[in-house]
């Protein structure tokens, strides 16, 4: 598989300016060398605690941020190129937190129009576009509506239909499901997923649901600006003591196999769904 | 538990835009009686009401009819108390650090406190009493709130609440967007602060995981009316029920529950790892045995 995004030995900082005086001020480096590669179709999970980098390095997949030091290439393409930015920004859709910051227009169809209107793209194909990016994530009945009538997960699914009909390659999602009830995270995941195995797009979500990273092909685990941990699922929730201790938190089920094996009871500590968790169980109590 | 009730409301009714094209019935014939000293979870799902009738409870909203009640006076009978009801019963909203605003953090927790009349010397009291339940060093008081981490900051800003001592403390998602050990440990104080107050907490929360762990009471609205307000393991017992109003039960509780369904001999009302690990054991102490 070939490389989408591809970070080498990132460093980055945010400038501060006092009060006082207006000259910048040198703060510690929220990125750390970073080093990263991901494949083109797979759905990578980046976990941190608060204030880790996360967001930081998401924000240079589609440069929004330009790394102080080290390169960023999407699909390689020299982030800090200002010449590429355009094209990196067509291939690297971004959605944030809250709904209700993404959303520009007061009809649903028009506001997943706003990207491709900007890109200059022929009215039918716009149409073809938005119809094709509203099924996607099945909101295309939807289309005549007002987002102010829609519910948290609704909103959400259309902001990601917006960056859909840009027919990027990759989307990095931060937090998409923060504001949202159950139902609408379940959406929303639902959603990514579909995207993701149907429509083979490559898809960085960052999460604090440790249940949705489980869900992911690879989990990368950012801490004090660099990466941590960086492997499959059941690898990186089997490490319960390590994402404990900066700050993270494994699935429910996972917690449950760890505490019984601290009880002396013998059972895999790869468990990270309740289908292996049910099973297991079974196992001990059979 | 079933002791004195503080706040009552009776068939509470609230409709936004009445009269126009966009009339909305929010909340819906709500009749409850919250109890003293008792944590207090709420959820719903988006748009389900559950804000509108927090709004009810310290007066920031007027009912369309119905009444709300404060130790058995309709907060809405004598104008004149409402400023009273609101320190009665504080309210603290989604994001609270957005509505920090003072020079440093003393300052603005005080800014409550100091509203209500209080002493200075009082107020010092309140303010380092809070800022210990709640996590805030000494050190950080004297700071600008602006030069706090986003997880300090929204202490600020609960603290801020916390100093006035309100009788009910309403929480609207106070952990959103914090980290699992920054929600564990904020979530953590909060409990403190309810134990040590013995006032009545109120959680608005979308996570079934946290109102499982902290909570003993659940509120729970469904398309603007009151589906039920009862002990936190009889509301995960209709599970069916919730998943169909757009709710979910903890992971762990579903896990149990499919396998109660297996027919194995695991008790009810499971819904913490915690609680879960012990029913295992005890089960494999009695030698597994499907009943």
């Amino acid at each position: 598989m070939s490389v989408i995004v591809d970070a080498k030995h990132l460093v980055f900082r945010y400038q501060e300016t006092t009060d006082e005086d207006q000259s910048p001020k040198q703060t510690e480096p929220v990125l750390k060398d970073v080093s990263l590669s991901i494949e083109k179709g797979s759905f990578v999970a980046v976990l941190g605690h608060n204030g880790s980098g996360k967001s930081t390095f998401a924000k240079h997949i589609n440069a929004i941020l330009i790394p102080d030091e080290g390169k960023m290439y999407v699909e390689g393409m020299d982030t800090s190129d200002e010449q590429n930015l355009f094209a990196i920004r067509q291939k690297a859709g971004m959605v944030f937190q809250n709904p209700d910051n993404q959303i520009v227009a007061t009809i649903v169809e028009e506001d997943v129009a706003f990207a491709p209107e900007n890109l200059g793209i022929a009215p039918e194909e716009i149409r073809r576009r938005v119809d094709d990016a509203l099924k996607a994530v099945k909101m295309y009945d939807y289309r005549k509506h007002a987002p102010t009538q829609l519910s948290g997960g609704q909103k959400q699914r259309v902001a990601i239909a917006g960056v859909i009909a840009m027919q990027p390659d990759c989307i990095v999602l931060d937090e998409p499901t923060a504001m949202l009830d159950p139902q609408g995270r379940q959406e929303v995941m639902e959603t990514i997923r579909r995207l993701n195995r149907e429509k083979g797009i490559t898809v960085i979500l960052i999460t604090h649901y440790m249940e949705e990273a489980a869900q992911s092909d690879r989990i990368v685990v950012i801490d004090g600006g660099k990466v941590l941990l960086d492997d499959v699922p059941k690898k990186v929730f089997s490490q319960v003591e390590t994402l404990k201790s900066v700050g993270l938190d494994v699935p429910q089920v996972t917690e449950l196999a760890y505490l019984l094996s601290r009880e002396g009871i013998s059972i895999e500590q790869d468990i990270i769904t309740s289908e292996e968790c049910v099973a297991a169980l079974e196992q001990l109590l059979r | 538990m079933n002791s004195l009730s503080i706040l009552e409301t009776e068939e509470l009714t609230y409709t936004y835009s009445a009269g126009t094209p966009f009339e909305k019935t929010a909340v819906d014939h709500v009749s409850l009686k919250i109890e003293k000293n008792a944590m207090i979870g709420v959820i719903g799902h988006t748009g389900s009401g559950k804000s509108t009738l927090m709004q009810h409870f310290n007066g920031l909203l007027r009912p369309t009819s119905g009444k709300v009640m404060l130790d058995g006076q309709d907060i809405w009978a004598d104008k004149k108390k409402l400023r009273d009801v609101r320190f009665r019963v504080g309210l603290v909203f989604q994001y609270p650090e957005y509505q920090l605003f003072e020079e440093t953090v003393y300052r603005d927790i005080a800014f409550g406190p100091k509203n209500m009349g209080l002493s200075d010397a009082e107020i010092k009291v309140r303010i380092a009493e809070t800022a210990e339940m709640i996590g805030l060093s000494e050190e950080l008081l004297g700071r600008s709130p602006f030069a706090l981490s986003g997880g300090q900051k929204r202490r600020a800003a609960i603290a801020g609440v916390m100093a006035m001592r309100p009788e009910i403390l309403i929480l609207d998602e106070p952990s959103a967007g914090l980290d699992p050990k920054g929600r564990e440990k904020l979530l953590r104080q909060i409990c403190d602060y309810q134990k040590k107050t013995q006032s009545t907490v109120l959680l608005v929360s979308h996570s079934m995981e946290d109102v499982a762990e902290y909570t003993q009471k659940l509120l729970v609205m469904n398309k603007g009316k009151l589906f039920c307000y009862d002990d936190t393991p009889a509301v995960f017992r209709r599970t069916e029920e919730l998943c169909g109003m757009g709710l979910r039960i903890p992971q762990i509780a579903d896990v149990m529950h499919v396998l109660r369904k297996k027919g194995y001999d695991l008790p009810q009302d499971i819904y913490t790892v915690e609680q879960a690990k012990d029913a295992v054991l005890a089960l494999m102490r009695k030698g597994g045995a499907v009943c």
